[in-house]
């Protein structure tokens, strides 16, 4: 299908805030980007009605949905799982993209889409735990790409390349049960659905700040064992134009920043996939 | 109907800053016999039921679902007495 054709649904919820960011990514490359309220999938409200089935994408954008009340995005995998759950793993078992970002993110871990392991689960298999800073942190991150394939909407990145993108939460810090870190770790590794990873400028696992929030084995990012539902805390819409890198002034870089290959790729795999 | 009192806290050898961050508060105000303090998070429940077996049952879910990340959290529930709710 064209790029012009690709409707990528960015779903938003009271409290989300990076709806308009995201937006403007993939209509400034060439999308047909829609932002849509979770009850105008759930319920009917007259002439407003949208059908998850008519996108090609989904998008879980940052924000604080439902004042992170609960734990963040708790109360959004709530309002989801109860409301949206078949339209949502239709989606997904077409292999369409569904992408989620910072809250998010939290969100698709609370739902027990992510990290997937052996398939969704019912009570989420890890956690987005409070930062070991106890505070939000807003800081540049840099991201290496660890994925060997498996993510497909992920496909333009260069392995090991460093994307910059700014993370801005105090609830990332990717954590699993005790006692199974390693067993997790390993899973993950074996069934490639690592994605990202903190690194520092000399692309080492160093600790904060270049850590934001203490995430185990530095994990920014992960995929579903199919590759198709994936979530990371940074913000990539928020590195989308060079001048929003923290060295622009500097560097007198102009034009498209590191979030661009993000959703450019996301777009590239679906006008190849459908 | 029912009220119960729902709490959530970290498991064990979870990192908890915020208590982390309370106690080091309290230290430098000069409660200096402080050594420890937990988060916990708390939630009181109205059930529209008097089948108090039901009512428990319906907590535990809420609890997996929604309230706890069994992840990281512990959970615990207790039905307050009726003359409890009573004397407030």
């Amino acid at each position: 299908m064209n790029r012009d054709d690709v409707r990528v649904c960015v779903l938003t919820l009271e409290g989300t805030n990076c709806e308009d960011e995201t937006v403007h990514a993939f209509a400034s490359l060439g999308a047909n980007p829609e932002k849509v309220h979770l009850n105008q999938l759930v319920r009917d409200p007259p002439g407003r009605h949208r059908a998850l089935e008519d996108y090609q994408a989904l998008v879980l954008p940052g924000g604080f949905s439902s004042g992170d009340y609960v734990r963040a995005g708790a109360i959004w995998a709530s309002r989801l799982r109860s409301g949206l759950r078949r339209d949502l793993r239709a989606f997904v078992e077409e292999g369409k993209p569904v992408v989620g970002i910072c809250n998010g993110f939290q969100a698709l871990v609370e739902l027990g889409f992510l990290p997937g392991l052996g398939g969704e689960t019912d009570v989420p298999q890890a956690s987005l735990a409070t930062n070991d800073s106890a505070h939000y942190e807003c800081r540049p991150s840099l991201l290496r790409y660890e994925n060997r394939g498996r993510c497909g909407p992920l496909a333009l990145l260069p392995r090991d390349g460093i994307l910059q993108a700014p993370s801005a939460h105090t609830e990332g810090k990717f954590t699993v049960p005790q006692g199974e870190e390693e067993a997790v770790w390993g899973a993950l590794l074996e069934a490639d659905q690592l994605l990202f990873r903190y690194v520092d400028p000399e692309g080492t696992y160093a600790g904060y700040p270049w850590n934001p929030n203490g995430s185990l084995y530095n994990i920014a990012g992960v995929c579903n064992p199919e590759g198709n539902v994936l979530g990371l805390m940074p913000h990539p819409e928020r590195s989308l134009s060079r001048y929003l890198h923290p060295d622009w002034t500097r560097s007198g870089e102009e034009g498209y920043g590191d979030g661009r290959l993000f959703f450019d790729s996301i777009l590239t795999y679906v006008t190849e996939a459908f | 109907m029912i009220t119960a009192r729902v709490e959530v806290r970290l498991k064990h050898g979870v990192a908890d800053p915020e208590g982390d961050n309370t106690l080091k508060a309290l230290n430098l105000l000069g409660f200096e016999q402080v050594s420890a303090v937990r988060s916990i998070q708390t939630f009181e429940v109205d059930l529209k039921t008097e089948d108090e077996a039901r009512a428990r049952e319906d907590l535990e879910a809420m609890c997996r679902r929604l309230l706890a990340n069994p992840v990281i959290h512990d959970y615990s529930f207790e039905v307050i007495p009726r003359e409890a709710l009573e004397a407030r």
